[in-house]
């Protein structure tokens, strides 16, 4: 019963076509145009990968196929049809009709997508009762149903649980699920495995791409990681500032592609650095353990930072990488173990740490844009602990702040600016300059490339190398970035549920023979190839089937 | 549902320590205004001699500490004490005053609530609208002007001009609820229209802070009907705020009602409060004023427990 008939001309295999879109997003100075006439076709069963960096309007196209727009946004020209009725021009009733039914859209973050208000199979249900499609009843069944074809564990179950009670990895799939409630014509997918980790990104990429073929819908894929893409889309069109840059079928995109800008999207993470000469030790951790309350999330690590080389630590979130970063920055007081700075004891806390210490490690965090004062101008972020470690006052500190600007990229121009004036990745720029401005011996970047686009990101990993070499400072880098952390690191360090799993060089660590858990997260990070995401849950079910 | 009781304890013996600070403030305030009821009742022009056997009559003439530690002792064995004006037990003297208090704030929480919870949804619903914004103007109009003052446009228009109700509220025991409701029409309107607008106005911007959320606007590519968008998605997670709002402006309503209680010569707690503080009752003031501080315990105490049952994710935690 919600197995929906092609309501279409049989012959007529085009879901939707797009013609000469446009769209305009407002700012101070008025309306400008973001999306600037975009020619898009779709066919039954097909997937079209939207590929580009942030802004380059491909969210924003992907909702026009909805005919929405974000608030401050707005389609200004241009045909998108649908079924033979332009989605431009439908009445906002008439568009209701169509959304769930016979379009439907993932989101990005399902953790924010879901309402927390009520249960997961309640919002399935409502999509399906809400078009009329079937009976609440009929509806809870199909919801299981998907939840196993998903591969959702205890589906009979899991749609009882309220969003926050489960895993982001699950719950994409249960939003992938209640898109697929009414069997749509077309599914949005607009992002929906860039904030999980590798390891889950899999079975969400794996659980999406059998749905479509199964279901035989029609899907467009939005990404700014092209391995992604290539284990998805039949098509790729690539994007840049609301313009195609590129267009063609996946392998050809991959293997022999025409454009300058595709050929650097291709490379982005090719920055490697060459080895470096090992110092003495900086940094020495001893069988740290670390708790929040009575759960213990720090189980003995050890592991040292050599003066002016980069110890990455990688693994998936909640592997305890972030809280290590704690307690190495006194945030969070070890519950054993000793934390070693140039051969003096760290004192557990923050408060007991002198003014010298915690001058010479500083940190900076994955978000720019929540770690940096709003309300505080660049010569503020900057002199301030200028002011405070070093004393600098008046023009010597004027000084030093266009230094600092110029180490970074950017110029004297920028002193004057709020954060809010500058982009992603200027900022993250501006969080280095802050802490480089307290001359640290130590530099903890937690995440700092993972809010970034691939090229912008490449860029500050460059940016750190640099000013490696310039200045010898070491770094502690944490992330759950594997292509990261074969760019940048000297040493490698795994951790696993609170545990060091594998630590060694670099070129140790990522020639085999591995750990196991090494293995399956090395593994999981997308290749791109085609074909990688079928070979390798072969070679996943294999030894399950053995 | 444990962590439920636990705050409920919590917050009940946390209560019972505001009240007894409560009780100091207002027991050393009394005290340290000029005179006492012994120089109110006899007047400027009592002999000294009769001035002081009235205060070894009443126990005035007790150092301060004693006189509290003999309230207090009496209030914990459950006894208020009397009054020291007319002798009378405050318990009596209050039962009445405060039944009218109830009443007259319950009247005006059943029409304020509704309509500003109502008026809160739709003008975030209308966002923007000629509607939203007439009300906002109006609302927040009233707001502005001082109680009495609105107190005093409705007598002129509603009972002088108009003669349909009373400007006195002299409720007595024996009137009938229907004849009770007319008496408390116009002190009940003028709160109504004090109180609704800060409920509508907490409504309306706790909804339109929801909707800005990403599930509404996944709830929208849903393909969800506006009203569903409002009533199923934004409001289970904008009730929190406005339970708040709610149970202030309702302790509002038993706490705050003095001034509108004076103009209408109204029965109820606020009137007797302030006549007693006038006459230096220290007793029937102690009452009163713990009195209020408990109702404001109790509200604010219920609308955490609902917060909390209406939210799943500190209901059902991981």
């Amino acid at each position: 019963m919600m197995n929906r008939e092609n309501m279409s001309d049989p012959r007529d295999d085009v879901v939707l076509e797009m013609r000469g879109l446009r769209i305009e997003g407002q700012n101070d100075a008025g309306w400008v145009e973001i999306v600037k006439g975009i020619d898009l076709t779709l066919k039954r069963g097909e997937v079209l990968g939207l590929i580009g960096e942030s802004g380059a309007g491909k969210s924003t196209i992907g909702l026009a196929a909805l005919g929405y727009a974000r608030p401050g946004c707005r389609i200004s020209g241009g045909v998108s049809l649908f079924d033979g009725a332009d989605l431009n021009v439908l009445s906002e009733d008439e568009l209701r009709r169509l959304r769930g039914v016979r379009i439907a859209y993932v989101a990005q973050s399902a953790a924010a997508s879901f309402n927390p208000a009520h249960r997961i199979i309640d919002q399935f249900v409502e999509v399906a009762t809400l078009h009329g499609a079937c009976d609440a009843a009929t509806a809870r069944q199909e919801a299981v149903a998907l939840y196993r074809k998903l591969r959702l564990p205890d589906p009979e179950t899991i749609g009882d649980r309220f969003p926050h009670q489960v895993s982001g990895g699950q719950l994409q799939r249960a939003m992938v699920a209640m898109a697929m409630a009414c069997r749509p014509d077309l599914i949005v997918f607009d992002e929906p495995t860039t904030a999980l980790d590798v390891t889950t990104q899999i079975e969400v990429l794996a659980a999406i791409k059998d749905v479509v073929r199964d279901f035989n819908t029609a899907a467009i894929y939005i990404t700014h990681d092209l391995a992604v893409v290539a284990q998805l889309a039949d098509r790729i069109m690539v994007l840049r500032y609301g313009e195609l840059v590129e267009e063609g079928e996946t392998r050809r995109v991959l293997e022999r592609p025409n454009a300058a800008y595709t050929r650097e999207l291709l490379a982005s993470g090719a920055a490697r650095r060459v080895g470096s000469h090992v110092g003495r030790a900086i940094l020495e951790i001893g069988d740290v353990s670390a708790a929040y309350g009575a759960s213990k999330v720090l189980h003995d690590v050890s592991l040292s930072v050599a003066e002016g080389t980069t110890v990455a630590i990688v693994g998936e979130s909640g592997s305890g990488k972030s809280t290590l970063a704690r307690v190495v920055t006194g945030l969070l007081p070890c519950t054993g173990g000793t934390v070693r700075f140039d051969g003096e004891e760290l004192k557990p806390t923050l408060r007991e740490r002198s003014s010298v210490l915690r001058r010479r490690i500083q940190l900076v965090h994955q978000t720019p844009d929540t770690s940096l004062n709003p309300r505080q101008r660049v010569d503020e972020i900057l002199g301030r602990p200028l002011t405070f470690f070093h004393g600098m006052t008046g023009a010597a500190r004027k000084e030093r702040m266009v230094e600092l600007l110029d180490q970074i990229e950017l110029g004297e121009a920028f002193l004057q600016r709020y954060p809010g004036e500058l982009s992603g990745g200027q900022k993250q720029r501006l969080c280095i300059a802050r802490a480089l401005a307290a001359e640290p011996d130590l530099i903890i970047c937690d995440e700092v490339t993972s809010a970034l686009d691939q090229l912008v990101a490449r860029g500050i990993l460059k940016l750190l190398m640099r000013l490696q070499e310039e200045l010898r400072v070491s770094y502690l880098f944490i992330t759950h970035d594997i292509a990261t952390v074969r760019a940048i690191a000297d040493e490698v360090v795994v951790m696993h549920q609170g545990r060091v799993v594998e630590q060694g060089p670099k070129e140790e660590i990522f020639v085999p023979p591995h750990h196991a858990y090494t293995e399956l997260l090395l593994a999981s990070v997308p290749q791109m190839d085609p074909d990688w995401l079928d070979t390798i849950r072969q070679t996943r079910m294999a030894p399950a089937q053995s | 549902m444990g962590n439920i009781l636990t705050l409920v304890l919590k917050r009940l013996a946390l209560g019972v320590f505001v009240l007894w600070i409560v009780s100091l403030i207002i027991f050393l305030g009394v005290s340290m205004l000029p005179g006492d009821v012994a120089t109110e009742i006899l007047g400027r022009s009592a002999l000294p001699e009769t001035v002081a056997a009235f205060r070894r009559e009443l126990g005035l003439d007790l150092p301060l500490h004693v006189r509290y530690l003999d309230w207090l002792s009496g209030l914990l064995s459950g006894d208020l004490g009397n009054s020291l004006a007319n002798g009378r037990a405050i318990s009596e003297l209050m039962g009445e005053r405060l039944g009218n208090t109830v009443f007259l704030a319950a009247v005006a929480a059943c029409v304020a609530v509704p309509v500003s919870l109502m008026l809160g949804l739709l003008t975030a619903l209308y966002r923007g609208s000629l509607f939203d914004r007439l009300t906002n103007l109006v609302t927040l109009t009233w707001m502005s002007f001082p109680e009495f003052f609105v107190a005093y446009i409705l007598i002129m228009f509603l009972s002088v001009q108009l003669g349909w109700f009373p400007s006195l509220s002299t409720m007595r025991p024996g009137n009938g609820f229907g004849e009770a409701l007319h008496l408390a029409a116009l002190p009940a309107l003028t709160l109504t229209l004090v109180v609704a607008a800060h409920m509508m106005r907490m409504t309306r911007a706790a909804i339109i802070s929801v909707l800005a959320s990403p599930y509404i606007e996944m709830a929208r590519l849903k393909g969800a009907t506006r009203y569903s968008l409002i009533v199923r998605h934004a409001l289970p997670n904008a009730l929190a705020p406005i339970i708040n709002v709610v149970a202030v402006d309702l302790a509002y309503l038993i706490v705050g009602v003095v001034v509108v209680e004076v103009v209408f010569v109204y029965p109820g707690l606020g009137q007797l409060m302030v006549d007693s503080v006038q006459r230096r009752d220290v007793p029937v003031v102690q009452a009163c004023s713990l009195i209020f501080a408990a109702t404001y315990v109790m509200l604010n105490l219920i609308a955490d427990i609902l917060s909390i049952l209406t939210n799943p994710r500190l209901l059902y935690p991981r």
